[in-house]
C-alpha cells in the first residue's frame, strides 16, 4: 500500500481526539471509534498518530484495529453496501444476493469499486430479520431483496450521482 | 398517558423503522394537524411489538386496535375513518390465515395467545424515550422497594429463590452469581450488562434496549445495591445505533429524576451507568473477552478461574449479566420469587425470549414460558412453515447450538432438554428451516462464522475449525469421502475438548448435530454426489422440460446472466456453461417447467 501523507489538520483532529480521552491507553477502542467516525477509515498512518497520542506501541493499535471487524483500514465507497449474512437472511437467500452484487460491481467483499462509489461488506443480523434478506446502502435499508433487484438498486445510486442530486448516505 | 383522547403507537423497532415507520409518523402528524387534533391525539414511537413479519405495526389506544402492514399511504384513511369517526379500517386489521377471522385486538391473535411477556412487558406499550411512562407501569418501584425495605442480602435471596438463570446462554443461577460477587471483599466493584448480542440472526437484547431501556437500568442499580457496586457498565455493539441512543436518553432521564447518581431515593446508595462500545467481535460476548475489550485490549478470553465475580474489570469483582436477565429483575422484586418460580419447568423458571426467524410465517420476537414445546412455538405462534413447505429443522443456540429435527418438536423448551437433544438454549436465536435448506451448507455457514470470529488464541479453535470448514466445503462440492465424515466427527471432539473458551468448546456443535440428525444428507453428497435440497451449487443443474415449457419468456427475462435462450411460445433452453445456478428461473417459472437435479 502506498504511503499516505496525512494533512496537518487531519493529524490535529486525531491528536485532539486522543486528548479528549486524556491520552489514556485504556480508551484506545473509544478513540478508534471516534477517529473512524471522523475520517471514515483507519490506515496505518493514522494508527501511528494514535499510538503516539496514547503513548503506546503501533503494534498494539494495529492489533486492536485488525481484531475488531468494525474497524477498517481501507476507505469505504461513497455508498457502502452492506449485505446481512445473519442466519435468518442466509436461509432466505442472502448468499445469492451477495454474489449478484459481487458480479454486478466486479469487486469482492471488503473492496471498493475503482471509481470509489460502492464498496461491499457483510454484516451479521441488523435486527430486521422479518425483512430478510436485508441489504443496507448507507443508512437506507432494503428488505426482501431478490437477486433480480440488485441491478435496480445499484442503478438508483448511479443515476442519483449523474444528476448531481446525491442522497446523503 | 393522560389528557389525550387517543394514542397512536407506532413500532419504532429497527425492523419497522427499516420499512417506512418514520414516514408513517410524519404522515400522522401531518393529518392530525390538518384536522386540528393535536390536543386530542398523541402519536409516538414505541418498542418492537414482536410481530415483525407484518410490520410496520400500529396500535391505537384506548380502542386497542392492532393494524398490520401499514404503509404511509394508509394514514389518511386511518385518521379520517378511525380517529375522526371511530370506524376501524378493516382492511388493515390482522386476518388469521387459517380461520380467516379478522382480529382487531392483539391479545386475540394466535401469535400472542401462548406468550407470557415478562422481559418484554413494556415493549410496544410505552414510549421508551419517556421515563414517566415507564414509571406509570410500576417502573423504579422495585428499586425503591429494595432500598427502603430489603437489605442487599434479602434482595439477593429473592432473586435466588425465584430460580432465575442467566439468559445469555450459560444458564447460571443469577442470584447465586450476585451472592458470590457480594461476598468478595473489595473497595470497588462493577456491574456489567452484556449487550453484545453476537448470535447472527438474533435481536432479543436489542429489542429490549430499544423498547424498554429503563428496565435494564433499574435492574443494574438493584444489582449494584446487592453486590455493593457504585458503577455499572453496558457493553453494547456499535452496530446498534438506535439502542445506544435510547439507552443514553434513558440514563440521562434517570439521572434527572434522581434514580441514578448519589443518594438514590434518599438512601445511602450511589450508582452511575456508563456505556462501552463493542466493535464487532462475536467472541467479545464471552465475559472475560468482554472485560478485556472494555479495558481497551483485543477481546481475547482468559482462563477461568478467576471468575469475573472475583477478578473482572480492572481486576475488581465484576458481575456480568445479560440484558434479558436484567429485564426480568424488577418484575421478580415486585411480584415476588414465588410468583416467578411458578412459571416454567422444574429447573428452568420463568420465560425465554426468542427471535423467531427463517422459513416461518410469523417472523418476530416472542416470549414464552419455559416448557413450551417447539411445536407450539413453530406452529401455533409462528404460524407454520412459509409457502406450505415441509418443516425440516430448527436451529437454536446460534453458532454454538445445533439443528433439531421433527422428532424433537414435542420437546418442552428448557436448558436441560435442549442440551440433551444436542443443541442448547443459547441467547434466543431460533431459525426454522424447510426442505430447501441443505444441512451440510448450514453447518458450513456456521463454521465460516466461527472461523472468522475465533480470536486465534488456541490452536484447536483457530486451525481445527478451519480444517472442519475445508472438509465441509469439499463435501458441498461433491468431492467428499466417507472417511471425511469420520474425520469431521473426530476433529470436532478434539476441538471441543481442547479449546479454552465457550466459542471453541461449542463451535463444532452445528457439525455434530447435523451429522447426528441428517447423516443421510451427508451420505447423499458423498456417495451419490447429490444435494437433496438442491442448494449446493456445484451439485445442481437447472434444466427446462421441453414438453412442459410453453415459452412464456419469463425466465429468459429474469436470468441475470442471459443463460436462457428461446423464441416466444417455443420451449426455452439453458446454456449450462453460462448458468451461475442462481435459481431465479426456477423460482419464476409458473408452470413447473424447470427442474433441479
Ligand atoms: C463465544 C461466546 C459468546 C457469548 N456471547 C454472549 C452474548 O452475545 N450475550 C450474552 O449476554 N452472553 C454471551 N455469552 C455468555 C457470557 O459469557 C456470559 O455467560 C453471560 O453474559 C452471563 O450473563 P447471564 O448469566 O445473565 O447469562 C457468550 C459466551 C461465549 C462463550
Ligand atoms: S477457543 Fe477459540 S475463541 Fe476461545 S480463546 Fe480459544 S481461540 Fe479464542
Ligand atoms: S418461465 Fe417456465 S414456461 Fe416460461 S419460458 Fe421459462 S421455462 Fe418456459
Ligand atoms: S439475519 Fe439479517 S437481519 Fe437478522
Amino acid at each position: 500500500m502506498p504511503k499516505i501523507k496525512l494533512a496537518e489538520n487531519t493529524i490535529q483532529i486525531i491528536k485532539d481526539i486522543c486528548a479528549e480521552f486524556d491520552n489514556n491507553e485504556g480508551e484506545l477502542i473509544n478513540v478508534l471509534h471516534k477517529v473512524q467516525d471522523k475520517l471514515g477509515y483507519l490506515p496505518a498512518e493514522v494508527q501511528e498518530v494514535i499510538a503516539k497520542g496514547l503513548n503506546t506501541s503501533v503494534a498494539k493499535v494495529y492489533g486492536v484495529v485488525t481484531f475488531y471487524s468494525y474497524f477498517t483500514m481501507i476507505p469505504r465507497g461513497e455508498f457502502p453496501i452492506s449485505i446481512c449474512m445473519g442466519t435468518a437472511c442466509y436461509v432466505r437467500g442472502a448468499e445469492q444476493v451477495l454474489s449478484e452484487f459481487k458480479r454486478q460491481l466486479k469487486v469482492d467483499v471488503g473492496e471498493s469499486t475503482p471509481d470509489g462509489m460502492f464498496s461491499i461488506n457483510c454484516l451479521r443480523c441488523v435486527g430486521a430479520c422479518g425483512l430478510a434478506p436485508v441489504v443496507n446502502v448507507g443508512d437506507k435499508v432494503y428488505g426482501r431483496v431478490a437477486p433480480t433487484q440488485v441491478k435496480e438498486i445499484i442503478a438508483e445510486y448511479r443515476k442519483g450521482c449523474d444528476s448531481d442530486n446525491v442522497k446523503s448516505a | 398517558m393522560t389528557d389525550y383522547r387517543m394514542h397512536i403507537l407506532i413500532c419504532g423497532g429497527t425492523g419497522c423503522k427499516a420499512s417506512e415507520s418514520n414516514e408513517i409518523k410524519e404522515k400522522f402528524n401531518h393529518f392530525i394537524s390538518e384536522f386540528d387534533l393535536e390536543d386530542e391525539v398523541q402519536v409516538l414511537f414505541t418498542g418492537c411489538f414482536g410481530f415483525c413479519e407484518k410490520g410496520p405495526i400500529i396500535k391505537v389506544l384506548p380502542d386497542n386496535t392492532f393494524y398490520v402492514s401499514v404503509a404511509a399511504k394508509d394514514i389518511e384513511e386511518i385518521v379520517k375513518e378511525h380517529i375522526l369517526k371511530g370506524r376501524p379500517v378493516k382492511r388493515l386489521l390482522y386476518k388469521e390465515p387459517v380461520s380467516g377471522e379478522v382480529i382487531s385486538e392483539s391479545q386475540d391473535m394466535d401469535f400472542y395467545k401462548k406468550q407470557i411477556r415478562i422481559a418484554l412487558r413494556n415493549c410496544g406499550f410505552i414510549n421508551p424515550e419517556n421515563i414517566e411512562e415507564y414509571i406509570s407501569r410500576d417502573g423504579y418501584m422495585a428499586l425503591g422497594k429494595c432500598l427502603s425495605e430489603y437489605t442487599p442480602e434479602e434482595t439477593t435471596n429473592i432473586i435466588k429463590d425465584s430460580g432465575l438463570r442467566g439468559r445469555g446462554g450459560g444458564g447460571f443461577p443469577t442470584g447465586l452469581k450476585w451472592e458470590i460477587t457480594r461476598k468478595v471483599e473489595s473497595d470497588q466493584k462493577y456491574v456489567v450488562c452484556n449487550a453484545d448480542e453476537g448470535d447472527p440472526g438474533a435481536f432479543m437484547d436489542r429489542s429490549i434496549l430499544e423498547g424498554d431501556p429503563h428496565s435494564v437500568i433499574e435492574a443494574m442499580a438493584i444489582c449494584g445495591y446487592c453486590i455493593g457496586a457504585d458503577t455499572g457498565l453496558v457493553y453494547i455493539r456499535a452496530e446498534y445505533p438506535l439502542a445506544i441512543e435510547r439507552l443514553k436518553t434513558a440514563i440521562k432521564q434517570a439521572e434527572e429524576y434522581g434514580l441514578l447518581g448519589d443518594k438514590i431515593l434518599g438512601a445511602d446508595f450511589n450508582f452511575k451507568i456508563e456505556l462501552r462500545y463493542g466493535a464487532g467481535a462475536f467472541v467479545c460476548g464471552e465475559e472475560t473477552a468482554l472485560i478485556h475489550s472494555m479495558e481497551g485490549l483485543r477481546g481475547e478470553p482468559t482462563v477461568k478461574p478467576p471468575f469475573p465475580s472475583v477478578s473482572g474489570y480492572m481486576e475488581k469483582p465484576t458481575n456480568v449479566n445479560n440484558v434479558e436477565t436484567f429485564a426480568n429483575i424488577p418484575v421478580i422484586i415486585n411480584k415476588g420469587a414465588a410468583w416467578f418460580s411458578k412459571i416454567g419447568t422444574d429447573k428452568s423458571k420463568g420465560t425465554k425470549v426468542f427471535a423467531l426467524a427463517g422459513k416461518i410465517n410469523n417472523v418476530g420476537l416472542i416470549e414464552v414460558p419455559m416448557g413450551t414445546t417447539l411445536r407450539e412455538v413453530i406452529y401455533d405462534i409462528g404460524g407454520g412453515i412459509k409457502d406450505g413447505k415441509e418443516f425440516k429443522a430448527v436451529q437454536t443456540g446460534g453458532p454454538s447450538g445445533g439443528c433439531l429435527t421433527k422428532d424433537f418438536l414435542d420437546t418442552p423448551i428448557d436448558y436441560e432438554n435442549l442440551l440433551s437433544a444436542g443443541s442448547m438454549m443459547g441467547s434466543g436465536g431460533m431459525i426454522v428451516m424447510d426442505e430447501d435448506d441443505c444441512m451440510v451448507s448450514i453447518a458450513k455457514f456456521y463454521l465460516e462464522f466461527t472461523l472468522e470470529e475465533s480470536c486465534g488464541k488456541c490452536n484447536p479453535c483457530r486451525i481445527g475449525n478451519k480444517r472442519l470448514f475445508e472438509i465441509l466445503d469439499k463435501v458441498t462440492e461433491g468431492k467428499g469421502t466417507l472417511e471425511d465424515i469420520d474425520k469431521l466427527k473426530v476433529l470436532s471432539d478434539v476441538i471441543k475438548d481442547t479449546s479454552l473458551c465457550g466459542l471453541g468448546q461449542s463451535s463444532p456443535n452445528p457439525v455434530l448435530s447435523t451429522i447426528a440428525n441428517f447423516e443421510d444428507e451427508y451420505l447423499s453428497h458423498v456417495e451419490e454426489g447429490k444435494c437433496p435440497a438442491g442448494q449446493c451449487k456445484s451439485l445442481v443443474r437447472y434444466d427446462i422440460l421441453e414438453d412442459v415449457c410453453n415459452g412464456c419468456t419469463l425466465c429468459f427475462r429474469n436470468c441475470p446472466v442471459g443463460a436462457i435462450t428461446g423464441e416466444r411460445r417455443t420451449p426455452h433452453f439453458i446454456d449450462q456453461s453460462l448458468c451461475i445456478k442462481c435459481g431465479v428461473c426456477y423460482d419464476k417459472c409458473k408452470f413447473n417447467a424447470i427442474t433441479v437435479n
